[in-house]
């Protein structure tokens, strides 16, 4: 149905509910690229104000992506939670925005299974970088595997030890190198190189054998397709997670090679492993804003919307770790160091509204007008929002990938000025190995673990 | 400080073992890092000069759809447009083979290697070439359109690749049969790191991205469908 808002003689129309929510969201170049954009600054605020003034419940019946045509809007729907949505049934997109500001953690999370992605998506069009911040603030999200991940006061890295040809020895001696600067709590993940299952089987039993000579309370992971992973349980390779990328839509998972049904067939195979040790949270998923246009599946839907549909496929499968790749896709999408903050903070906090265990990699790519000053504002910040974990990358700079992140010196600076700990399993781990000590700083001796037989130990 | 022993930093190109200051880099390897980024960044923004590529050879000069390199870079589907007035100018003249050389993300990379990477095709390509085509602020599909206004039957784009932190001159190849507006990446066959010395030498490069030529005229496709076995057929060669 169309909406319009009048403003000192000017009637802004809007067709639907899409045009809404894109017109109303802060300004970003894959929104232009789209074509779905704010044609003006006050079309902008036009649309914030219909907002600001629409029922939360209309998003229970007017569907940015078709019921028929799309099975992520139908998971959206068919799990929607009536009575975890009954307290704030009765609130404006605009009034859900103060009683988030006004109420608890505790509060806010027991109306999370009654908020839809599109809820949320509204409502942080409606909230400046501060309200984003203090309301994600407010959420903790806390998972577990083999160590516990997301508890407050404590910041986990994921180790990212890339390699360009997937060397066994160079992808040890940067696992080395994240372990002994403190990292790799949230999980020890490579992206590999290639796609061959077999390749992909010899770094799992890596992994594993570092992991279990060291002793380590963490897990690892490679990064591969789920039909990969699959394939891998299948040879009986040590998989402790199953990872994919995933979309808002229908069509853009389909652009990934997966559906629903697929992600539920991986998640049970894993599960199946019961490799856990605290707990059996085994799924880790990858998201990021532009995914849909680019797989040319985004409806005429504003990115950051799709984004939040994406977290809520995430949903439905218990993930120990999801991490938007925020400024990883480029700056058609994303164009600045101003652009990748507000979709750093947004998929933040939209992705802990709907219960999510939120890490950021805070990254960029060098056609984006973008450096590590950019990164340092945003780490800094999701630090302050409580994000459950980042990357550590070493020097920031993936060589594999072709991007930069953050690093694992850039871990220690965020622990060490918002006073935060690893996860305390791993935080036992590197002081009972002298990585750390007792107030958490690396030890001024350096510690030294006995080299794997990768390395020549 | 460092905590790695020293020997391990050899065995990858990653940025391991780094000196610390407290918890953070030292300045050299700060300054390290800026540098790097620099070349980076200096590769995006670099203006193509054609010079080189005038002086070498018969060269026609087009510029895409987007008029400057900050709409280049947020409207990638401008770059792959071929103003008519452009296309006016790339008139058939009988070619059957097109060489096209666009800046893409690194002119750098353009400004390296385009000139010698051409002199080693040029005796391995064969063909009838049209003219070489600097293009401006150009995507690898610009030269859909440009192939097809040339009426030529295979179109070679020889493209900056996004500069990595490491590498901020890499080309790549990108060889299309049949080109016109509306080809899809799939229906592509592409050679990338063209990077002397740390990636392919332009010897080598132009070995491969023949073979590629060769194969496509013979089974008239390009891309999934021509899987790159010019390795080996080269070893046997």
């Amino acid at each position: 149905m169309p909406y319009h808002q009048d403003l000192g003689g000017t009637r802004h129309v809007f067709a639907d509910l899409r045009q809404v929510m894109a017109a109303a969201s802060p300004h970003r170049s894959g929104d232009v690229l789209a074509g779905v954009a704010a044609t003006s600054a006050e079309q902008r605020v036009a649309a914030r104000l219909v907002l600001a003034d629409l029922p939360l419940a209309r998003f229970l019946t007017e569907a940015v992506v078709p019921y028929e045509a799309d099975e992520v809007t139908r998971l959206i729907i068919d799990r929607h939670d009536t009575a975890a949505f009954a307290p704030i049934a009765h609130l404006t997109v605009g009034g859900f925005r103060d009683w988030l500001l006004a109420n608890d953690g505790a509060a806010i999370t027991a109306v999370a299974a009654g908020l839809t992605p599109e809820m949320v998506a509204a409502v942080s069009k409606l909230m400046r970088n501060q309200d984003l911040i203090a309301v994600a603030a407010k959420l903790r999200v806390i998972t577990r595997f083999r160590g516990t991940i997301g508890l407050p006061g404590r910041l986990s890295v994921r180790l990212q030890p890339n390699h360009p040809t997937d060397d066994p020895a160079g992808i040890a001696a940067a696992i080395l190198d994240g372990l002994l600067l403190g990292s790799g709590d949230a999980v020890i993940g490579i992206n590999p190189a290639g796609d061959s299952v077999a390749d992909a089987h010899n770094l799992l039993l890596l992994l594993d054998e570092l992991r279990q000579a060291y002793a380590i309370p963490t897990q690892s992971c490679v990064l591969t397709h789920v039909t990969n992973t699959l394939q891998l349980i299948a040879r009986g390779a040590p998989v402790d997670l199953c990872f994919q990328s995933i979309g808002g839509t229908e069509g853009t998972n389909r652009g990934f090679g997966i559906d629903l049904a697929l992600l539920a067939e991986a998640q049970d195979a894993t599960l199946a492993l019961g490799r856990g040790t605290l707990g059996q949270d085994v799924m880790y998923f990858e998201t990021g804003q532009g995914s849909a246009l680019s797989a040319g599946a985004h409806h005429g839907v504003d990115q950051q919307t799709l984004e939040a549909r994406a977290h809520g496929v995430a949903r439905a499968f218990r993930p120990l770790l999801v991490n938007s790749v925020v400024g990883f896709i480029g700056p058609e999408y994303l164009y600045d160091g101003k652009q990748i903050l507000r979709a750093a903070l947004e998929d933040h906090c939209c992705g802990k509204l709907l219960g999510l265990p939120m890490g950021l990699d805070i990254c960029y790519t060098n056609h984006a007008e973008a450096d590590q000053n950019d990164m340092d504002a945003i780490l800094t910040l999701a630090g302050v929002a409580g994000v459950n974990f980042i990357m550590g990358v070493p020097g920031a700079d993936d060589i594999m990938l072709n991007y930069q992140s953050t690093s694992f010196h850039d871990a220690l600076y965020l622990r060490d000025v918002l006073g935060l700990k690893p996860a305390p399993e791993f935080e036992a781990w590197l002081l009972a190995n002298g990585i750390t000590d007792a107030a958490g700083r690396l030890a001024a001796s350096p510690a030294r673990l006995a080299l794997p037989g990768v390395l020549g130990g | 400080m460092a905590d790695l022993p020293a020997h391990l930093a050899a065995l990858t190109q990653a940025r391991i073992g780094l000196p610390r200051a407290g918890h953070a880099l030292n300045t050299a390897a700060t300054l390290a890092f800026d540098l790097a980024h620099a070349r980076a960044r200096d590769a995006v923004n670099a203006v193509f000069d054609t010079g080189p590529l005038h002086a070498a050879f018969d060269t026609i000069e087009v510029r895409s759809a987007a008029p400057d390199r900050a709409t280049y870079l947020q409207r990638p589907d401008l770059g792959r447009q071929l103003p008519s007035a452009e296309a006016e100018r790339l008139l058939p003249r009988g070619a059957d083979t097109a060489i096209v050389v666009g800046d893409g993300l690194s002119a750098t990379a353009v400004a390296l290697h385009a000139v010698p990477l051409i002199r080693a095709l040029q005796p391995r390509l064969g063909g009838v070439w049209a003219p070489i085509v600097a293009a401006h602020q150009a995507r690898v599909a610009l030269g859909d359109a440009i192939g097809a206004a040339l009426g030529v039957d295979i179109v070679v784009v020889l493209i900056g690749e996004r500069p990595g932190l490491s590498a901020p001159d890499s080309l790549g190849a990108y060889i299309t049969w049949q080109p016109r507006p509306g080809r899809h990446d799939s229906e592509r066959n592409c050679v990338s790191n063209i990077r002397p010395p740390h990636g392919l030498d332009h010897e080598t490069a132009a070995a491969r991205i023949a073979w590629l030529v060769h194969q496509a005229r013979a089974r008239r496709l390009t891309g999934v469908a021509l899987k790159d076995e010019s390795a080996s057929d080269l070893r046997l060669a």
